[in-house]
């Protein structure tokens, strides 16, 4: 469904190009979820707006990304826009600076189904209220008008996914979906895009910095360190027998109740801290 | 038994909501929490957004006041002090914040940084004095000395904790609060940063109190934890027991939520 090949983005910088992701391949099948690991720097987010065409103008890139055979690298401004949304959803961190505050839920997922699949005020509108409910938000029928400064966290991004899904995608990628919520939220957010995935054989990318998110929702995970896929395989594969020892850095710096489950988990040592 | 270092008692802490027009309503963002902490000790307050943990934290460091309820810091009151002696007392409790970004002043050199809360001392050092106990302080955190020399901006995310935690230790105080002082850095960062912590409450017998919203950094660095909810203390005890042991429903559903690797193998496979 999804084919990246040896993808390459830089920025030009003071002291010549800074490559930002460097050479980086994978590939997600339908009704797939796909991991994407790594701390600050690491690529990652750099590797999903490339996947929607969404880089900075600045970005200069080179190798491929295959959407069902189309390459998205180099497509027009208005061949993307039949990607983006239509193949490819999006949902971002910060539900409250990817939502417009000036208009209501309903508006803005009602917003992407009128434009592209020509529907009707009401059409549009039974749409969205049927999408909120998808997302099991509380009262759909009264929260379809309201603004995001009346919603919470996690409803604002129930939201976020509404809108993601409003014009049914294949693909969704969801770029540290969860990051910004308390732990009770993040479970009913990942149930929810798991439910997705399994119900309506989306593909998913979820792109997340925590591995125990990696774990409880991915298939295969792909670990990114300073814009090189360092390792890749099935999520269990890898976080049970890391091979790269990035990789296996990153499992060693959880917090030993997060390593639980992978056997004898050590406290840090207070002796070894400088 | 010696009296704790820190004795919380029954602190209650209401905010009038300004709303347009209407009865005036108030929130209570703290409700009626006591709790001890022991010197030498790092005490660990976890809840999730809006429980009241942040509050709770100003209170302790009286940047804020209690509606009702008391704050004892080595036997004083430190709300029935005076202005004054209440300054004076400032150099006995510092604190960490969360973001190493937005707490330093970038205009400032690290050496300037660290040196601030000296001026809560009466006898504050000079010149070659001052110099060598800054040197000291950024020593002790794990950076050079002549890190004194440079500016906020040079440093990573993780360096900059550790300038903030130099910074929080330089009077030489008894009582350290940290809100969600790891929170904002990457793993590795923050398993360093966990380590240099536990380090000074070994080498110094440094008194914490953690404020956070992580049960999995709760569990490397507390020896007691209190789970808020809605401005209560709904459980406290020995970390141990609390999270091997929750007596409360929300402390077990806030244990349940946290994502671990105990998930791996349980994912429905697909074909």
């Amino acid at each position: 469904m999804l084919a990246i090949r040896n993808l390459s983005i830089a920025f030009p910088g003071p002291d010549g190009p800074v490559r930002v992701v460097d050479g980086v391949s994978l590939e997600v099948a339908r009704g797939e979820s796909l991991g994407i690991v790594g701390e600050s720097g690491s690529g990652k987010s750099m590797l999903s707006l490339a996947t929607i065409g969404l880089l900075p103008r600045s970005a200069r890139t080179s190798g491929e990304i295959r959407l069902e055979g189309r390459n998205i690298l180099g497509m027009s401004e208005r061949a993307l826009c039949g990607v983006r949304g239509r193949r490819i959803g999006m949902i971002f961190q910060e539900p409250m600076t990817a939502l417009n505050p000036a208009m209501t839920a309903g508006q803005q997922i009602a917003e992407g189904i009128r434009l592209h699949r020509a529907a009707g005020r009401a059409e549009a509108r039974a749409e969205a209220l049927r999408l909120l409910d998808r997302v099991r938000i509380p009262d759909p029928a009264r929260r379809i008008d309201s603004y995001p400064h009346e919603m919470s966290g996690g409803q604002r991004q129930r939201v976020g996914i509404a809108i993601a899904l409003a014009l049914k995608p294949d693909l969704l990628i969801a770029d540290e979906p969860t990051t910004a919520l308390d732990v009770t939220v993040q479970k009913e957010i990942l149930d929810i895009l798991d439910e997705l995935v399994a119900d309506l054989g989306l593909s998913l990318i979820l792109i997340s910095h925590d591995l125990g998110v990696i774990a409880r929702s991915t298939d295969r995970t792909l670990v990114m360190c300073r814009g090189r896929a360092v390792e890749q395989g099935t999520t269990e594969a890898v976080l049970r027998q890391p091979t790269a020892a990035y990789t296996r850095d990153l499992i060693a710096a959880l917090p030993r109740r997060a390593r639980a489950g992978l056997g004898a988990a050590a406290p840090l040592a207070a002796g070894d801290a400088r | 038994m010696t009296a704790p270092l820190l004795a919380i008692e029954n602190l209650t802490r209401d905010y009038a909501l300004r709303g347009a027009g209407g009865a005036p309503r108030s929130l209570r963002a703290v409700d009626d929490v006591s709790l001890t902490v022991e010197a030498g000790s790092i005490f660990a307050v976890v809840g999730e957004s809006g429980c009241g943990k942040s509050t709770l934290a100003r209170i302790v460091m009286a940047l804020d006041r209690p509606t009702a309820g008391t704050v004892r810091l080595g036997g004083d009151d430190l709300f029935a002090l005076k202005p004054r002696a209440l300054a004076r007392r400032r150099r006995d409790f510092q604190m960490v914040f969360q973001d190493p970004y937005g707490s330093l002043n970038p205009r400032h050199s690290v050496g300037r940084i660290v040196a601030e809360p000296l001026h809560l001392l009466d006898d504050a050092p000079r010149g070659g004095a001052r110099e060598a106990l800054v040197a000291r302080a950024l020593e002790d955190v794990g950076l050079p000395a002549s890190a004194a020399g440079s500016y906020p901006h040079e440093f990573s995310g993780g360096q900059r904790q550790r300038i903030a935690i130099a910074r929080a230790l330089i009077t030489n105080p008894k009582l350290v609060v940290a809100d969600e002082a790891v929170s904002a850095l990457d793993l590795s960062i923050q398993a360093q940063i966990l380590r240099l912590i536990l380090s000074l409450r070994d080498r110094h017998g440094l008194t914490v109190l953690f404020i956070t919203h992580n049960i999995g950094v709760v569990d490397e660095i507390a020896d007691r934890v209190g789970v808020m909810q809605a401005g209560r203390l709904v459980e406290a005890g020995p970390v141990r027991e609390v999270l091997d042991h929750p007596q409360q429903e929300y402390t077990r559903r806030l244990l349940a939520a946290e994502p671990t690797l105990a998930v791996l193998g349980r994912r429905r496979k697909r074909a």
